[in-house]
């Protein structure tokens, strides 16, 4: 008979010490591009045409990077790259909506500081939605943050997005949306779900949830890791402030908060 | 006769295949090989097309790949019907012309191994508009009752980027019920599900705790990849190819690859190769990490799930120490790799691996050992190995079912047919039989990584640049949840003119109603988490 008490005990506490200290194990985060300031135009058009989304563009002493348009193809750093975008190694990447002044007014003190989530699969590649099915694993133990999922939207506070919206979600995005109590916030996770990502808006996809409902958190990332919808998560609860949805050439690289 | 029979026995494939049409098909079905006998085209009348495949898959056993729609640039609908066997054997393209629309195509799903054709019908019907006669059931497939009638996104008349107004909903709408029973209801579930969990919805007849059957419904999903794919350039559309599927990344992106050095005739640097198997079987350790975790979750085994979820996150953090993204992305590319694995890094891969595979011995021997996990798996969700062959199911699904199909065996790639290893397999074919399925090749997988990491051999990853040839080719990869076929035609510039995948959900999928028959309504979880499918991955 297998002793699973025993198991679990000798297993010891794993999760995360994250948002009380920062976390600093290898792998939590892919980490992202930075706005570089770089002496050539020419470097700068390299990394601007290497970019298949316009994520990165030419700025007064470099380039700025767009996260929110980032989809990780890696481009600007491999493949005989001379030049390469520096590397922030960051994981508090969480921003508001694109509406930014109506959304960071509506954030204000809404809630306490316990949510409930319904997550919301509208066509994302599925790496999303392992990303945030991961945020009840004991690395990152949602649930001692007061973050719970809930089965129906009625009961929801937050509708955590995934996706581009494909046409037969939109319906079902819509009336979710509408089922839940208010106050209410949603918050997008990943590229496609903030602008539609590679599937962009064509006649099976919405190109982004904030074409069908208001959004009013996004989490940058393609797919945005766990640390970084967890951070979403407490800027809706007013924990954590936001992150910087665009960094320019003079900007800092930051380490892990 | 019997002396013909041994000559024809002694030589090899092609020639022997050639023999065996002359006989029965000369004067009614054209013959050529293409490729030095890799490629058998079989043009076909529509007419005969029934009995020729028929032949195909019941005498001469081979497997359907996947049906290739395109529409001709001269006018007219070309029908590619694609089977495979094996390495020695050469691909069958049983090929039918049809000069317009609606010319009608005789539905195959009447024969022995119908229903693995039944699907590929189905989506043509919807997308492109053909029509096949005798077929059970055809429309609201791919797209649901709200698309327009008549619109047909994958006829090249139709602009990808267009918006399509879709209907509403019509009111009077009733799911489509079977059983006829006093007391008997429907249940939907879906599409919205209580977890974190991909968007699919099935409809479950039942009579109070008993399910009699389930009536899945997919491509909640459907973003259209082959069609926005259309007219784009390498690049861009590798980044579909990878991102269509997040989870299973690295296998998609690979047959992408694959099928573009076909056309381009580009030679793939040993390295890369080496390196390549070790991504793919990364991706596929993790991938059934994933599944193993959601098997104890549905059997609602605490210790054990959070046992395996740490064995995931730790795969993932491992994937992203070594190649900087969590999910293998931006990592394959036509020609090769885009990064190489520099020493050190392949030391921590093949150390990780080792200590991650005795992880997953030790939660195998605790879940063989824990009674009340095995009762709610076995004889759960059973599928039987003449359904399973019937269906046309693959990967893991297919072997805990006794196929013991593996395109890294049968149509070796990448630096697969430099090693040995064993397909495991399973008869039972129920949720305990999947269970162990997973479990073994995962250690598989990572005892195959470390095989390849102790002896990568030197050189370049990436072999010479892309130059487009106006061409086509399928290519065949074993992805983490099992056959995938990507074919790719190209223009001469460079763009894609048609891309068609056929993901292994997409097989296996369609034979998940055969598990979820007659069970228990409690059981519904599991059966669902012991296939481990991927809903993007299907509905493309």
């Amino acid at each position: 008979m297998a002793n699973w008490v025993l198991k679990g005990l000798r297993t010891g506490i794993r999760t995360t010490g994250y948002p009380s200290r920062p976390e600093r194990a290898a792998g939590v985060s892919p980490g992202r591009p930075h706005g570089a300031s770089l002496n050539s135009i020419e470097q700068a058009d390299t990394l601007v045409e290497r970019c298949p989304t316009r994520a990165i563009e030419r700025q007064e002493g470099g380039v700025a990077v767009d996260h929110r348009r980032c989809v990780y193809c890696l481009r600007c750093q491999r493949d005989g790259m001379e030049t390469v975008a520096p590397w922030d190694a960051s994981y508090e990447w969480a921003t508001e909506g694109l509406d930014e002044a109506a959304s960071a007014k509506k954030l204000q003190r809404a809630f306490g500081r316990s949510l409930h989530i319904r997550f919301l699969d509208a066509g994302a590649c599925s790496a999303c939605v392992s990303e945030a099915r991961q945020l009840n694993n004991p690395y990152y133990n949602m649930h001692r943050l007061g973050l719970f999922t809930t089965p129906t939207p009625r009961n929801a506070d937050v509708l955590l997005v995934s996706g581009p919206v494909s046409d037969a979600m939109r319906l079902p995005l819509r009336k979710a949306y509408e089922a839940m109590p208010a106050p209410k916030r949603v918050v997008a996770i990943g590229a496609c779900a903030i602008f539609g990502g590679v599937f962009g808006s064509s006649f099976a996809a919405s190109g982004g949830a904030s074409q069908i409902i208001p959004v009013d958190v996004i989490v940058p990332g393609c797919p945005p890791p766990p640390l970084a919808i967890l951070h979403g998560l407490l800027l809706v609860v007013g924990r954590k402030p936001p992150a910087q949805p665009v960094s320019r050439p003079s900007d800092q690289v930051m380490e892990p908060a | 006769m019997v002396m013909l029979e041994r000559r024809v026995e002694q030589a090899s494939f092609p020639e022997r295949l050639a023999e065996l049409w002359r006989r029965k098909w000369k004067g009614r079905v054209g013959a050529a090989f293409e490729r030095d006998g890799q490629i058998c085209r079989l043009q076909c009348p529509t007419k005969e097309l029934p009995e020729l495949c028929q032949w195909l898959t019941c005498d001469l056993r081979f497997v359907l790949a996947t049906l290739i729609v395109e529409e001709e640039r001269a006018g007219g609908w070309l029908l590619q019907y694609v089977f495979y066997k094996d390495s020695d054997t050469p691909w069958i393209y049983a090929e039918v012309r049809l000069s317009t629309l609606s010319q009608v195509i005789p539905s195959l799903s009447g024969l022995p191994d119908g229903p693995s054709f039944d699907w590929h019908e189905r989506e043509a019907e919807d997308l492109f508009g053909l029509t096949f006669e005798g077929h059970p059931r055809l429309g609201e497939f791919v797209l649901h009752e709200d698309w327009p009638e008549g619109v047909n996104p994958m006829q090249r008349g139709f602009d990808a980027h267009q918006h399509v107004e879709l209907r509403h909903p019509d009111p009077r709408w009733k799911p489509p019920t079977v059983v006829e029973a006093p007391g008997a209801f429907a249940m939907p579930i879906g599409p919205i599900f209580s977890d974190f969990a991909e968007s699919a919805h099935f409809l479950l007849e039942t009579v109070g705790e008993d399910v009699i059957r389930t009536i899945p419904r997919f491509f909640y999903k459907y973003r259209g990849v082959e069609k926005i794919g259309e007219g784009q350039m390498l690049d861009r559309v590798l980044l579909l190819a990878e991102r269509f599927s997040g989870t299973s990344a690295f296998a998609h992106g690979l047959a992408f690859c694959q099928a573009v050095e076909t056309i381009c005739g580009i030679e793939v640097p040993p390295r890369a190769c080496a390196l390549r198997t070790v991504f793919a079987e990364l991706e596929r350790l993790r991938h059934h990490a994933a599944v193993i975790t959601g098997i104890c979750n549905s059997t609602a085994l605490a210790v054990a799930t959070a046992q395996a979820a740490l064995i995931e996150e730790d795969l993932l953090r491992l994937t992203c120490e070594a190649v900087q993204h969590r999910y293998l992305f931006g990592l394959v590319k036509p020609g090769g790799l885009s990064c190489d694995l520099p020493e050190d890094k392949c030391n921590l891969l093949a150390e990780s691996t080792a200590i991650i595979a005795a992880r997953l011995r030790a939660l195998h021997q605790m879940l063989r050992y824990s009674s009340s996990f095995l009762d709610r798996l076995e004889e759960v969700g059973i599928v039987s190995t003449e359904k399973a062959v019937s269906y046309g199911l693959v990967g893991p699904i297919a072997r805990a079912s006794g196929v013991s199909r593996d395109i890294r065996k049968l149509l070796p790639y990448a630096a697969y047919n430099a090693t040995h290893f064993v397909v495991p397999s399973e008869q039972e074919g129920d949720g305990y039989a999947r269970l162990r399925v997973f479990f073994h090749e995962a250690e598989q997988s990572a005892a195959l990584m470390r095989h390849f990491l102790l002896s990568v051999p030197e050189g370049p990853i990436c072999g010479a640049a892309v130059s487009a040839r106006a061409d086509a080719a399928l290519a065949a990869v074993e992805a983490p949840q099992g056959a995938t076929f990507h074919w790719l035609r190209l223009n001469e510039d460079g763009t894609v003119a048609r891309y068609h995948i056929t993901p292994p959900s997409f097989a296996n999928w369609h034979g998940f109603h055969l598990a979820a028959e007659n069970f228990a309504f409690q059981d519904f979880p599991i059966i669902l988490a012991s296939f481990g499918l991927s809903n993007a991955e299907c509905d493309r």
